[in-house]
């Protein structure tokens, strides 16, 4: 494998605007748009700078342990009797998730920027331990804004960023899930704007945020296309990934961009299903979303009829929010990515199938694009491939799991 | 006792500073949303306050996720969403306190996305037939404006925007250009709250924006008392007070407009 590097895509969207064709922006309070332009012009620095490449792409190698392998799924694709399974292991980078990926990214350039007060916001966790681990490796003081629900239901990854020295803010405002904590995240923004960078998680929120994060994250594409060929001397026909914020499928997509025959396919949360309208698939169900406006960024979003952002549910943490990332919804309109959906049930059933016969315990998250490989494998020929971003490990969800499976009810298989 | 206004829009916002002007204060211009602590006693409280002599309103529309808002304005816009409060009932309760007299300029305040689900012209026209005179969205800045921009032209109604002490020389003009009505100006780096002091760089600040805009400046966030009233009457062109408005208000009608009133005779001289 050749040099690590970023997809940095000058040419393309978003446009100067921070616009995905009619997607994307910049909606926020007047305080802090010229954060937002100090960002931009720093990261457009720093990305014309080959030292800034150079010391990420170090610490991609050396510290996270990049480039994570392409796993063939060998079990899993026999027992399915269709389609070859690929696993994209970014669940075997350091901290066990996609998130560090984005997270070394901004913190290099928060420290170029002299802002040395990081705050966070987080769903799951993964972005809060990423951070975390970031800010302790780069001596930088960091603060994570999290709902006091996922406070409760990822409890080791909690303990996780105290012990690399972050402080955990609770949230109690609104569902206090991940879209809570970034209003929280926000109001710190506005308020400390001047000393603090905003360490955004996912590929959302005001321009340019949805592209850094997407450049940061198209390491992931960018590896997996070349191992992949190398492995079987073509392309997939199919990219899966669970999409919340959307950041490891954007990751995932963007070095696919271009390849026609590749199909793009993004799961989102379906929690109990359509029709129970507990869930998070903001593509799945046009009765309750719409374009909107949610946090600084123009996309699709859960919406009442009165404007009024409405409460998600998964069973995953990191999947649980009512908006989606611009360049997702832009994708999805051009038709060059398709979203579908896995409910809460399908995800457990497909961490339980993948940990039994491949060895590999998924974030509940990446369970999701694992629960559409299981789907769609069957009825796809011995010699078609498919290859699922598993952006995260499971350990982090053993205790909702546990709850969710008693004993007295053996899994699956 | 209807009273015909015969004037709307950002002209009823020019005649209000020129009046204040002319009394040699700045003009004061209360913000409450509607449906807190319920919804008439939202509308009892703004008619009290009319009575009180303030010179204009800010008419909150609750939002489920107000980034720009601190504790007292969320906890209260909150109850309002629980009390039910919609975009149409905001403008209901306009046209309300309309048909009760009140007579001072009324701007709609609310964030984007509950007015682009409403339809951001039929916002604009029916906030205006209802008898509104302008729009202040906080998470809208002019780059983005265009969705409101043509409509409220075409209505007369003002278009508000913001600057903040981060704002430099050139979003001072930016903004300086495309806001009507007057430009919103943001006390301090943070979010709504009622605050103990005020910041002691106000006079440099109004002093710098001065010189990039001509309009009308107000200024909002933090102002809590009588006496912080009296001190920003003396720099700037209006001003606004919400949180500490909002506390008194959750109290009672009688509080908020007693607290009302003492700012209006601290700025009257």
């Amino acid at each position: 494998m050749t040099e690590i590097y970023i997809d940095t895509g000058q040419t393309e969207l978003p446009d100067a605007r921070g616009y995905f064709g009619e997607f994307g922006g910049r909606f926020v309070p007047e305080t802090i748009i010229p954060a937002l332009d100090e960002l931009e012009s720093a990261y457009a620095e720093a990305i014309a700078d080959p030292s800034f490449h150079a010391e990420l792409s170090n610490l991609q190698r050396t510290y996270t342990g990049r480039p994570t392998p392409i796993s063939y799924a060998r079990r899993l694709s026999e027992a399915l009797g269709g389609a070859q399974i690929y696993l994209k292991r970014e669940d075997l980078a350091h901290t066990g998730a996609h998130k560090i990926n984005n997270a070394l990214g901004q913190g290099l350039l928060a420290k170029r920027m002299g802002k040395r007060r990081i705050i966070a916001e987080t769903g799951a966790g993964q972005h809060g331990v990423g951070t975390a681990t970031a800010t302790a490796l780069l001596g930088l003081d960091c603060h994570v804004y999290m709902g006091s629900v996922d406070i409760r239901r990822q409890q080791p990854n909690v303990f996780r960023m105290k012990l690399l020295g972050a402080e955990v803010i609770p949230v109690e405002s609104g569902s206090r899930t991940l879209k809570d904590a970034i209003n929280e995240a926000m109001r710190d923004w506005v308020t400390n704007v001047e000393t603090t960078f905003y360490l955004l998680g996912s590929a959302l929120g005001p321009h340019p945020y949805p592209k850094i994060v997407r450049d940061f994250q198209s390491v992931i594409g960018a590896e997996a296309r070349e191992q992949f060929q190398e492995m079987t001397g073509c392309l997939p026909d199919a990219c899966i990934a669970c999409v919340g914020g959307g950041s490891n499928a954007i990751g995932m997509f963007h070095a696919f961009r271009d390849d026609s025959d590749t199909e793009l396919i993004g799961v989102e949360a379906g929690g109990r299903g359509i029709e129970s309208k507990e869930h998070a698939a903001r593509f799945a169900d046009l009765d309750i979303s719409r374009p909107g406006i949610l946090h600084g960024t123009r996309s699709y979003v859960m919406q009442d009829e009165d404007g009024q952002i409405m409460e998600t549910h998964s069973l995953s943490a990191g999947l649980d929010y009512p908006s989606v990332g611009p360049e997702h919804a832009h994708l999805r309109q051009l038709e060059r990515a398709y979203y579908t959906m896995a409910t809460d049930e399908e995800a457990l059933e497909a961490f339980q199938v993948l940990s039994k016969l491949e060895g590999i315990i998924p974030a509940l998250e990446s369970a999701h694009a694992v629960a559409e490989a299981i789907k769609r494998a069957p009825a796809m020929p011995r010699d078609s491939a498919l290859l699922v971003n598993l952006s995260g490990r499971g350990d982090k969800d053993l205790d909702s799991v546990i709850a969710l499976l008693p004993p007295s009810v053996p899994p699956k298989h | 006792m209807t009273q015909a206004r015969e004037i709307h829009g950002t002209a009823a916002l020019k005649a209000m500073f020129a009046r204040a002007k002319s009394e040699e204060r700045a003009a004061f211009l209360p913000y409450f949303p509607i449906g807190y602590p319920t919804y008439s006693d939202s509308l009892r409280t703004i008619a009290a306050m009319a009575e009180a002599g303030v010179d204009g309103f800010e008419i909150g529309i609750p939002f489920s996720d107000p980034i720009a808002d601190g504790p007292t304005i969320q906890a209260a816009t909150q109850i309002a969403l629980e009390n039910g409060t919609t975009v149409p009932q905001c403008l209901e309760a306009v046209r309300t306190l309309r048909g009760q007299g009140v007579s001072q300029p009324m701007l709609m305040m609310g964030y984007a996305n509950p007015l682009v689900a409403y339809g951001t012209d039929r916002f604009v026209r029916d906030a205006r037939k209802a008898g509104a005179d302008g729009l202040i969205v906080p998470d809208l800045p002019p780059e983005e404006a265009a969705m409101f921009a043509g409509s409220c032209a075409r209505e007369g109604m003002a278009l508000v925007f913001m600057l903040a002490p981060t704002s430099d020389d050139r979003r001072i003009e930016l903004v300086a250009r495309q806001a009507t009505g007057f430009i919103y100006v943001v006390s301090l780096t943070g979010i709504t709250g009622a605050r103990k002091e005020l910041p002691a760089y106000l006079t440099e600040f109004i002093a710098r924006l001065r010189r990039g805009a001509s309009m009308p400046l107000a200024m909002g966030f933090g102002i809590s008392t009588p006496e912080h009233a009296r001190r920003v009457s003396q720099l700037t062109d209006g001003f606004i007070v919400g949180s500490a408005l909002v506390r008194a208000g959750g109290e009672s009608v009688e509080a908020a407009r007693d607290l009302a009133r003492s700012m209006v005779e601290a700025i009257v001289k």
